[in-house]
């Protein structure tokens, strides 16, 4: 839950990213999953590590969904997380944070 | 809310468990826990401690993973024992100082072995078996010696034995009683396994009393009673347990005359609010030294202390019934094993095979009172079962365990009454099972094993289990369907035939005309395995759908960097080549590890790095070798006629010739192959999906053999083959393989469940049954011919290079790898706890 001003950061134009895929944005310190969820036509993005082992990998995972539920499934063990909710869908109580993502003109934002 | 505090002594499996429950039930809101640990680690697996021996890592031995507790808001201290408590003020303090107030304490503190008081065991030399320090001590000074004993033939005993011989140590067990496990078996029982343990190398002494421990200030060995003597060098003391009730002791808690803490139905002590429960706790005048009775106890306390509106549970004693796999032989006892009350026994041996049964049967022939199970323990869900349900026994009884268990002569679960327990290791009935698949929707054995527990255990009730789930799926009309995922409702097979039908070439045609939704993790691959290995186009054409390995090339492993495995084809390779690996290994700082596969594992390349790795190896004569693929990845091989003198084919030669034929096929599940030179078999060819072993007139091909978590020798399919025949068959196999079996299904189960078996398969491969024969071979032809190193289709292409980099909007590397030195190479650092995400 974020309750500061959020901001808005420039990642880079929609040609970069990977359809039906992930990549890594670097946002400060931070490491964050952008995912273009072309089929859908939606976009996501969450934390790139996955909390089991803290490897920076959920950008390489597949995207997919349970029950039309958009979701995306760590490369390391398959835990599968919710891109909408971030709540861990194989049962345990990890949870990853997700935030907005804007495209406007061709180009491709994080709201965080 | 304000929260009451409660505090866990103790951080072992019977602890850990009791903290899982609370939090099961909900207690996180109630409670503010504290858990103190004795041990540096967290809560792990001390019965399968053993296995530290083989695997020398702690890892597979943890019973949850490193953020587990905190993610509990659970907080745990370790090396942190409480030494004193205040009963009156409530509160304690460890060894650090620490002050912690409490409402609510409970004991899980365990036992410590029982080390027997003879003058001398104080020698050096002389350890016991109870945690990973105490392993590592032992594995340390084992280094030094070459013949160990150990004193107590008990269960853990055994298990020491056991990890004392795979240390390759002579191994003597030293038993005051006249026969191993005198706890659980009779005398026929122990005799059975003990020449079942005598066989790997194991002496065993029974009846023997220790008079004198020898050496001054090393152990040297025993005297003994009788005048005899063993010389050894080292000792493993596994004698039995005493409670660890020093502390409940000083606070004036009340103790048993031998030791434990006294506690009630409620496992409640003479204080208010002070529970104890496991191996410390002495309920009805009874230590249980298990650890399911352990779990008994604090699922009857967790429940209690967070439902305390509800009727309170209440812990009457546990069945002490066991079944496990000592030293390789099945051992399994129950109730009155040993017959104690008036009986009828029935009893099975046979020396030759090293089996033993017992029945223990009630006088009027009626019920079960127990038995014994050596050397084979299929029986025992099914006998359990009567046993703990007092069901009325067959006619004649010992039909129950005379001959093979088969499934058909299984006892049927769903004649149970729900309150029927099925898994005694962890308490679950078969109401708990029903609700698990009810209200959880749990509709495979899996998630009923992790939902409910049952079978998660010994395994002994699995057959029970399952037979309750498909009794059940099928009452609520599911039919147990082989669907891909809720994506497809095809089974692999199925949808071979249609993307080959319909000539489908990509997923997104695939799901738009045969499926629905957007795929996953299970559909994707299984789609993309299959148009591989139909239309064998270059993979990263369809990048979207492969896993991470196949996406990259490469295997992912711990830290997210990735390992490089070139082909070396049959495991020969010139000395130019292998210095080429070298100066790439070294150029990039690459952990190198020979695999079993006759290859070299280049480890701990950034994802950045691979295409310049790979166009080095290239550059240098290599090839991809496929290692990340669920492809045809090696052909092993010994050197064969050409150099061993016992060789009397060239297997390397015809090694190679295969490798480079089916090299990075893609098929359900990956490919290991192998050929020997001679029957001696030093390439395990038999270990394999295919092997090939000479013979003085040609070649003896086996088929469906893998090593893995359930190694199956392969089968022979036809003997003293040519090679050109042998490819033939090899390439209608394999083919047939692909197109029919499930997904990441290997070539052993997929043969197993073939219908009609191996007979059936060389009818059709060997005489054309199906009349497919042509086509299978015009379809491998058409792999063989397509064949592409994908590594070089990503070097020649800088557009496929842009995908191997780390950020998308920076050029740095991933500043979250990071890497430590050990015996002069890297490894990633480990997984710790606070190196984790935080929120």
């Amino acid at each position: 839950m974020q309750t500061n001003i959020k901001n808005k950061i420039l990642i880079g134009p929609i040609t970069d990213f990977e359809a039906e895929g992930g990549v890594t944005a670097k946002v400060g310190e931070k490491q964050i999953a952008i995912f273009f969820f072309q089929s859908r036509n939606e976009w996501y993005a969450c934390d790139n590590a996955c909390p089991h082992t803290g490897d920076m990998v959920l950008s390489r995972g597949f995207l997919g969904d349970t029950n039309g539920d958009p979701k995306i499934v760590c490369p390391l063990h398959k835990r599968n997380f919710s891109l909408t909710s971030g709540e861990c869908l194989s049962g345990e109580k990890y949870k990853i944070n997700t935030y907005p993502v804007l495209v406007e003109n061709g180009f491709v934002y994080l709201e965080i | 809310m304000i929260k009451r505090k409660l505090v866990v002594i103790g951080n072992g499996m019977v602890g850990h468990r009791f903290c899982e429950k609370l939090v099961e039930f909900g207690g996180t809101d109630k409670f503010e826990i504290t858990v103190l640990g004795e041990e540096p680690r967290r809560a792990y697996d001390r019965v399968h401690l053993s296995e530290y021996f083989t695997d020398k890592s702690a890892d597979s031995l943890y019973l949850c993973a490193p953020d587990w507790y905190r993610s509990n808001g659970i907080k745990l201290l370790l090396s942190e024992p409480a030494i004193s408590i205040d009963t009156i003020k409530r509160k304690l303090i460890t060894n650090l100082g620490t002050e912690l107030e409490f409402d609510e304490l409970i004991f899980a503190t365990g036992s410590s072995p029982f080390v027997p008081p003879l003058e001398g065991l104080n020698k050096e030399g002389v350890f016991v078996y109870r945690t990973i320090e105490d392993l590592e001590q032992t594995l340390e000074y084992g280094k030094k010696i070459k013949k160990a004993a150990v004193l107590g033939g008990g269960l853990l005993g055994l298990e020491a034995a056991k990890a004392l011989v795979d240390l390759g140590k002579e191994t003597h067990v030293v038993e005051f009683a006249p026969r191993l496990m005198p706890r659980q078996l009779d005398e026929g029982g122990a005799s059975i396994l003990k020449a079942k343990i005598e066989e790997i190398g194991v002496e065993i002494h029974l009846n023997k009393q220790t008079e004198k421990v020898l050496g001054t200030s090393k152990i040297e060995g025993f005297e003994f009673k009788d005048g005899g003597s063993l010389k050894f060098d080292m000792l493993i003391v596994s004698a039995g347990i005493r409670p660890r009730d020093e502390l409940a002791r000083l606070a004036g808690i009340a103790v048993g005359e031998r030791g434990g803490i006294i506690v009630d139905d409620g496992m409640g002590t003479n204080v208010y609010g002070i529970y104890a429960l496991g191996e410390v706790a002495l309920h009805r005048n009874f230590i249980y030294g298990l650890v399911a009775p352990g779990y008994e106890m604090a699922d009857t306390l967790a429940f209690n202390l967070c439902s305390p509106g509800n009727k309170p549970k209440v812990y009457v004693g546990s069945d002490l019934s066991t079944k496990l796999k000592l030293i390789g032989v099945e051992v399994a006892s129950f109730g009155d094993a040993l017959g104690e009350k008036e009986h009828i026994p029935i009893v099975f041996k046979n020396p030759r095979s090293g089996v033993y049964k017992k029945l223990v049967i009630s006088p009027d022939g009626k019920y079960l009172l127990g038995g014994i199970l050596v050397g084979d323990a299929k029986a025992y869900g099914n006998l359990l079962s009567f046993y703990l349900n007092k069901i009325e026994l067959p006619e004649e009884p010992e039909t129950l365990i005379v001959g093979s268990v088969s499934s058909e002569n299984l006892f049927g679960a769903d004649s149970l009454p729900e309150e029927a327990k099925i898994c005694s290791c962890n308490n679950v009935s078969k109401g708990d099972i029903l609700s698990a698949i009810r209200d959880k929707e749990c509709y495979d054995i899996t998630s009923v094993k992790n939902c409910s527990k049952a079978g998660s255990g010994c395994g002994g009730c699995l057959p029970q289990v399952t037979s309750i789930l498909k009794a059940e799926l099928k009452l609520q009309g599911k039919v147990v369907t082989e669907y891909l995922c809720e994506h497809f409702k095809y089974s692999r097979k199925e949808l071979f035939q249609v993307i080959k039908v319909k000539s489908l070439k990509s997923f997104p045609d695939v799901i738009k005309e045969i499926g629905r939704g957007n795929g996953c993790e299970v559909c994707k691959p299984a789609v993309a395995s299959i148009i591989a290995s139909i239309w064998n186009e270059p993979i990263l054409k369809h990048r979207e759908i492969q896993d991470t390995n196949d996406k990259y090339l490469a295997n992912i492993q711990r830290g997210g960097t990735y390992s490089v495995v070139p082909r070396i084809p049959g495991g020969e390779i010139t000395p130019d080549k292998l210095i080429a690996i070298g100066d790439v290994a070294k150029k990039y700082n690459l952990y190198c590890k020979i695999t079993g596969g006759q290859r070299i594992d280049l480890l701990g390349a950034r994802i950045d790095q691979l295409p310049l790795i790979w166009k080095d190896l290239i550059d240098s004569g290599f090839e991809s070798g496929h290692a990340y693929g669920k492809a045809m990845r090696t052909v092993k091989s010994c050197v064969g006629s050409t150099w061993c003198r016992f060789g009397v084919q060239d297997s390397t030669s015809f090694a190679i010739k295969l490798e480079e034929r089916y090299r990075g096929i893609r098929a359900p599940h990956k490919l290991k192959c192998g050929v020997s030179g001679c029957i001696r078999e030093c390439a395990e060819a038999r270990g394999k999906d295919f092997g090939i072993i000479a013979t003085e007139r040609g070649w003896n091909l086996y088929i469906g053999g893998n090593g893995g978590v359930n190694p199956k020798h392969a089968l022979l399919f036809a003997e003293d083959l040519d090679e050109d025949t042998c490819i033939k068959y090899i390439d209608r196999y394999m083919m047939f393989y692909i197109r029919t079996a499930d997904k990441l299904m290997r070539t052993s189960t997929w043969l197993e469940q073939l219908e009609g078996g191996i007979e059936y398969l060389k009818d059709v491969v060997i005489n054309d049954r199906l009349g497919i024969n042509s086509q299978l071979e015009e379809e491998m032809n058409s792999l063989v011919n397509t064949y592409l190193c994908e590594w070089k289709d990503v070097v020649d292409d800088p557009e496929k290079q842009k995908k191997f980099k780390h950020f998308i909007n920076a050029s740095d590397t991933d500043p979250n790898i990071k890497f430590i030195e050990e015996r002069g190479q890297i490894r990633p650092a480990d997984w710790v706890s606070d190196q984790l995400v935080k929120s």
